[in-house]
């Protein structure tokens, strides 16, 4: 190889966004094509650094806008390389038409998305917004809490979606600023174990096979379309859970770290339960701990991976709880929240009743307390003791004013 | 250095399309298909294509189908150039890397888009393609209008042409712009190569595609594209159009090397008067109406300037 190799201690401590930089530079990726924005802007920058010190061979093209760098990321992942590239809230939203497009067209690139509010207003801080408005788009979706899984699950993106069964692009996800510019103790792989383990990439359908020209993104119309997104659409809630329980099972055999589509906590006897992604997990786990010990039984339900919606994970996770809290770090406009609704279809089939009520909590990266976490566990428990929703389906939680609730 | 045809005369050069097949569902006269023909026919290369969505994605690629019998991409609207920009960086670099299946071909990067898909929508993407020095051509098949939507006014579209979103009628007539100056604005990136093309003069054409597959970095082709449907002609006149808008100087054949060196590719020997070129056209008709009389005068007038400023450009070396 014509590039160093780096050095690594066997703990770094890293912040999720240098920790997702790194994973990029030991999986090799063959182009990066991206466009700056906060919080996700190291990631990109830590890559561009590795580069100029000669860590890494490979093409990074800043490009004008991030619709261009999604656009150029298509191109080169047709062209048959391993490309990936990260963005943020207003940016993925200009994206976002590109991100069927990769999805359609059936290509492997990895994106990270650093969690963020959408505007307007404007806002600069961590919520899932942007996670939830691409929800649909095609794309396999990872969820990191900390910036250690920031590290893992950028190499487990890779191998799930270079898979060629999966052919689909994946995004890994991650708490804008409370995740991706908070550092703490990475454990890491050395370069050669880490790119061991993601493996060379495989060509297919590749344009640079002159011998095999291709065509990509033709046109289908009513005659074709509908088989084009069934078979699309199949494919990532057949192929791909199975896909990625195999990648966690071999990443596990290398490192000793386990993970889970639904990461389970205190679930085994839990009567009420919080179910989360990204940071608010951590907090949820602690607080459902406490709560233990003044006889609630609490359990809390972290989603690793929301695209394909783990249905019968979560089901099964569920099938003893009395209360579930689904806690949305969105505003659905209009609607529930896109993990009560889930969550609800998840059940919906099953003889499980549990009670079900939406929280809506931390838009622009407002804080979640553990003393909001403890009320809501106790509110839980008060459901089950009533037996019924005692409040209003969907709440607001630690927003100034009047109370906020409907339904 | 790239590998070009050897052409000797038209007979041979239309029966030598290996790469873009006449099964296609463009309309029976479209330019689109002989410029495209014209541009892939001057080389012998390996060739990596792109299409913004367009009167030539939605004819030539149509699932189960292709036209095209080199690799070939289509994305969307406005970014067929970034499309062909991030295929040219991933031959760069598993060349780099020495991952290349057939290390020794030397490919071509080529994308087509339409004025509306140029000029306006994807104008960002091929600025910043041409800013980044991709090596690639961006082909313009330029009908000056939005001819697969059905006829709606772009900033190629010119003063006085009656378009659905800019109709003629009892109190317009019409597009009331100029017709955005795409060569200046992309010579001014200082790209190595710009030039404008039509398809009646296939010698001039290729001269010029060979020239710019030749060069490294980006280069810019406009190349006149008449649209039976949109300028409203009989679809067995597009030749003869296109000859009433090179021998008018209302598309006037050019090239700018490096940003600055200016050539004047085709002198006519008898200028037509630009009347005659917007007579021939059904979008222009009303024109010819006695309260829209000084428009043709002021047509013929900015077309007399255009080229006198071109000459002087390309006296002076400027």
């Amino acid at each position: 190889m014509a590039f160093d190799k780096m050095e690594l201690r066997d703990i770094e401590v890293w912040d999720g966004n240098f920790a997702a930089a790194q994973a990029m530079r030991q999986s090799q990726i063959d182009v990066v094509a991206a466009y700056p924005i906060t919080p996700s802007t190291p990631i990109v920058e830590g890559y561009a650094q590795f580069l100029a010190d000669g860590y890494i061979e490979g093409e990074f093209v800043m490009v004008e806008s991030e619709h261009a760098a999604m656009s150029g990321c298509i191109g080169a992942a047709a062209a048959g390389g391993r490309v990936a590239t990260a963005t943020s809230s207003q940016g993925l939203a200009l994206m976002s038409e590109t991100l069927y497009q990769a999805s359609g067209m059936r290509l492997p690139i990895v994106l990270n998305l650093v969690n963020r509010a959408l505007a307007s207003p404007l806002n600069v801080n961590g919520d899932h917004s942007d996670m939830y408005m691409v929800r649909d788009s095609g794309w396999i979706q990872f969820d990191a809490f900390c910036p250690q899984e920031a590290y893992d699950l950028n190499l487990i993106a890779f191998r799930v979606a270079e898979d060629h069964d999966v052919r689909l692009p994946a995004i890994v996800n991650q708490d804008g600023f409370m995740t991706s510019h908070t550092a703490q103790g990475v454990h890491t792989l050395t370069d050669d174990v880490a790119y061991g383990f993601v493996g060379e990439f495989k060509p297919m359908n590749d344009m640079l096979d002159f011998e095999h020209p291709v065509t990509h993104g033709v046109q289908t119309e009513e005659d074709w379309h509908f088989e084009h997104k069934a078979r699309q659409h199949n494919d990532l809630m057949t192929k791909v859970m199975p896909k990625i329980k195999e990648v966690f099972a071999d990443f596990e055999k290398l490192t000793g770290r386990k993970y889970s589509p639904v990461e389970k906590y205190d679930m085994d006897d839990a009567d009420v339960c919080v179910v989360c992604l990204g940071t608010s997990v951590e907090t949820a786990r602690e607080v459902a701990k406490e709560m233990r010990t003044q006889g609630i039984k609490a359990g809390v339900i972290g989603l690793r991976v929301i695209r394909p919606f783990p249905f019968f994970e979560i089901a099964e996770a569920l099938k003893n709880v009395k209360a579930i809290a689904a806690l949305d770090r969105s505003s659905p406009n209009g609607a529930a929240g896109m993990l009560f609704n889930e969550i609800a279809g998840s059940l919906y089939n099953t003889q499980n009743r549990a009670l079900l009520s939406g929280y809506i909590y931390g838009l622009g990266g407002r804080d979640l307390t553990k003393a909001h976490l403890v009320s809501l566990f106790k509110e839980l428990q008060a459901n089950v003791d009533a037996g019924k929703v005692t409040t209003q389906l969907q709440q607001f939680i630690g927003v100034r004013g009047p109370k906020l609730a409907y339904l | 250095m790239s590998e070009m045809k050897n052409i000797k005369n038209l007979k041979e050069f239309s029966t030598s399309a290996d790469r873009f097949e006449g099964a296609n569902l463009l309309c029976p006269g479209c330019a689109h298909s002989i410029i495209v023909r014209e541009v892939l026919n001057a080389t012998n290369d390996d060739l990596v294509l792109s299409a913004s969505t367009g009167c030539l994605e939605v004819c030539t690629a149509v699932y189960p189908y292709t036209s095209w019998d080199a690799s070939w991409i289509h994305i969307g609207f406005e970014n067929s150039s970034t499309a062909v920009a991030g295929a040219e960086t991933m031959y760069k670099a598993l060349k780099k890397k020495g991952r290349l299946k057939q290390p020794e071909r030397n490919p071509k990067f080529v994308s087509f888009a339409g004025d509306g898909a140029s000029y306006d929508i994807g104008f960002q993407w091929i600025s910043g393609c041409m800013e980044r020095g991709h090596n690639m051509m961006h082909v313009v098949l330029d009908n000056e209008v939005y001819a697969n939507t059905g006829g709606q006014r772009s900033s190629s579209t010119p003063i006085g042409s009656s378009a659905t979103t800019s109709p003629a009628g009892r109190v317009s007539y019409g597009e009331k712009r100029n017709k955005k100056d795409m060569m200046s604005i992309m010579a001014a990136h200082g790209i190595p190569y710009a030039a404008q093309v039509a398809p009646n003069k296939w010698k001039d054409m290729v001269k010029k595609i060979q020239h710019g597959l030749s060069v490294e970095g980006p280069v810019f082709i406009n190349a006149v594209s008449p649209c039976t449907t949109e300028w409203k002609f009989d679809p067995k006149d597009t030749m003869h159009i296109t000859d009433l808008a090179t021998d008018s100087l209302v598309f006037p054949l050019y090239e700018i090397i490096d940003g600055t060196e200016l050539n004047i590719t085709y002198r006519p020997k008898n200028v037509v008067p630009v009347e005659e070129y917007l007579a021939a056209q059904g979008r222009f008709k009303h024109l010819f109406k006695d309260e829209y009389k000084y428009l043709i005068k002021e047509w013929q007038e900015r077309v007399d300037a255009k080229w006198a400023y071109l000459q002087r450009r390309e006296e002076s070396r400027v």
